[in-house]
């Protein structure tokens, strides 16, 4: 996991929910690159079309709000989005996201930057930069354990270590 | 210092005798469940943690209820994935279509869910479960996976805010508009990270289906989880039913709750939700007032799909006809519901008012099939979001409202109440049976 992201911003307003992530019509496939193609496309449609590879989505409250679908940070990753900063997040998605390795800030009194500008996101300071200005706005540490699964790459590398675990020690004592 | 309802059930299953609101605990799950949207990623995580068999087969359900009798070869296929690994892992609880309902309202009518549970789901409305005195939460498809293999999974366990209902409830007014005017109030990120508990003297009146519609709606609140302390209500309708001994948790008098909404019911009216957020409600009177036309009305979903909201639909629609420009859509949520609601003869009142009746399935409430709007059109739901697009085109909308609501707008083509059909008060209160004031 980078310890520090530099990209554009898109700033999109708040209860980002997920069907406006990644509309239900797509659902029926779980393949990152056929859900990258219709990212956010109910919010704004010509969005995914300007979306660069190391891009970051700014945004206000309650981003991800909605649906379990594990289909919108992935949609949002494959998409090129190197990172999600916003106000608050729907619980779920914030769950999801560090799950499937897509880093999520979240920063309590809000980063008003504009579209296009270039903010700098320091894990290890836990900051949020505006480029232009030089304003500098505090992150909320992730908690422990989210921090682990995220380092570990995602969550199913994290439980494939804890299985092979289970199995050595299950060797072991057989 | 005393714990939630909340917390002591996390608690016992995190086997600690005391949690506090901000812990982070490891938690035995009763009950996990996914469906045919969510289940082909979890299984495809699963495969690669490593795993190989499921912790246990029996705490597992697999419900296909989201494109389900399947509209196309794609979702089919996601339906075989999930019938595949059911029969691989000898899942008994995997439900086929004809015996299938949607998962909230299927699972705990079959006693798989029961009070003082711990059930996740990879769905954000398994929180409906909450109805039952059970600590229920929806997750992502890799979360499930990772129950699925380990039998446990990590939660931050919640505060809770208390929603205090009192006094009786007007004619016409359901446990929906409750839960409407309540996020109304609150807002849609009103219980961001925290759990939902509903207590007070005006729940101990609803039936256990208004309460599960209440609970599903927690998550359109921001809240992790919505519960009520399981009672007397809970218990009989548990009778004959429970396939494991239910475990009661009360909250204790001296807990911490982040807060408490109070609630005077009686100046609650049914409500409308409108676009694009369920917070955005106003009395019905007021949206009956704005002439809104609508082009599609549907009754189902697993918010409102219950025998108790077919009777107080086909109430309203007995003897009188669709408007000529409206579709009316009407989804039994589980085929128990189906059946009996054929043995009351309400859905005859359905057809022959000229709507349309469907096995169950969750497809028109998120635009999946049966009943997508296309551009333009305007529909009224009992389901449980109005989101942009939620129901097919981005500009298309969604107003939310209770059954009682939607049958009297399907007869009148426009967003109307029952009273507007001059129903009184005794056809409301016959439906629901004895809540008079």
């Amino acid at each position: 996991m980078p310890r520090r992201i530099r990209g554009r911003a898109w700033v999109v307003g708040d209860h980002v929910d997920t069907d406006v992530i990644i509309p239900a019509r797509y659902l029926t496939t779980s393949d990152p690159v056929e859900l990258a193609r219709h990212v956010l496309e109910d919010l704004d449609p010509t969005l995914k079309s300007r979306i660069q590879p190391g891009d970051i989505l700014v945004a206000g409250d309650n981003f991800g709000c909605g649906s379990s679908r594990e289909h919108a940070p992935i949609a949002l990753k494959a998409a090129g989005i190197a990172c999600v900063v916003a106000r608050s997040f729907a619980r779920i998605f914030y769950r999801n996201a560090v799950n499937v390795g897509l880093p999520v800030v979240q920063c309590k009194q809000g980063v008003p930057v504009a579209s296009e500008r270039v903010v700098v996101v320091d894990f290890d300071a836990g900051t949020v930069t505006d480029e232009a200005t030089g304003a500098v706005y505090p992150a909320e540490p992730l908690p422990e354990v989210m921090r682990e699964i995220l380092e570990a790459g995602g969550l199913v590398p994290y439980v494939a270590r804890r299985l092979e675990e289970q199995r050595r020690h299950a060797a072991a004592s057989a | 210092m005393g714990m939630t309802l909340v917390e002591k059930i996390l608690a016992d299953h995190s086997g600690r005798r005391e949690v506090r609101a901000g812990d982070i605990v490891s938690a035995r799950v009763d009950m996990i469940l996914a469906n045919d949207v969510t289940a082909p990623l979890s299984i495809r995580e699963f495969r690669k943690m490593g795993a190989t068999r499921v912790f246990d087969p029996e705490a597992i359900a697999m419900v296909p209820s989201h494109f389900a009798p399947s509209p196309s070869i794609q979702a089919a296929a996601q339906i075989q994935a999930m019938r595949e690994f059911s029969r691989e892992q000898g899942l008994p609880y995997f439900f086929e279509i004809g015996r299938m309902g949607i998962e909230h309202v299927l699972l705990p009518e079959e006693g798989l869910v029961v009070p003082g549970d711990v059930v996740i789901g990879a769905d954000s409305h398994t929180c409906t479960n909450g109805a039952l005195g059970a600590f229920a939460t929806g997750m992502g498809s890799t979360d499930i996976a990772a129950a699925m293999a380990l039998g446990e999974t990590w939660l931050r366990v919640p505060e809770t805010l208390r929603i205090v209902y009192y006094g009786a409830m007007k004619p016409w007014v359901t446990p929906k508009d409750l839960i409407l005017y309540t996020i109304g109030k609150i807002g849609v990120a009103g219980a961001l990270y925290q759990a939902l508990e509903y207590t007070g003297e005006t729940v101990r009146s609803i039936s256990m289906e208004g309460r599960f519609t209440m609970a599903n709606m927690a998550i359109e609140a921001g809240a992790k989880t919505g519960i009520f302390e399981a009672d007397e209500v809970t218990l009989a309708w548990e009778e004959g039913r429970a396939r494991r001994p239910p475990r009661v948790y009360r909250g204790d008098p001296d807990a911490t709750y982040a807060g408490t909404v109070e609630i005077d019911v009686r100046q609650v009216q049914p409500q409308v939700a409108f676009p694009h957020l369920p917070e955005k409600t106003r009395p019905v009177s007021e949206a009956a007032s704005m002439d809104l036309r609508i082009d599609q009305a549907f009754i189902g979903s697993c918010t409102n799909g219950r025998l108790e909201d077919l009777r107080l639909a086909a109430r309203v629609l007995r003897g009188r006809k669709v408007h000529p420009d409206v579709r009316l859509i009407v989804i039994p949520a589980s085929q128990r519901v189906y059946r009996q609601a054929l043995a009351e003869g309400l859905l005859d009142v359905f057809v022959e008012a000229g709507g349309a009746v469907s096995t169950p399935t969750c497809g028109p409430c998120l635009g999946a099939h049966m009943g997508v709007l296309a551009r333009g059109e305007r529909a009224i739901s009992s389901s449980n979001r109005n989101f942009r697009g939620r129901m097919g085109h981005r500009e298309s909308e969604v107003y939310l409202a209770s059954p009682a609501v939607v049958a009297a707008s399907a007869v009148l083509g426009r967003i109307a109440s029952p009273e507007e059909l001059g129903l009184d008060e005794t056809a409301f209160f016959e439906t629901v049976g004895v809540r008079a004031s």
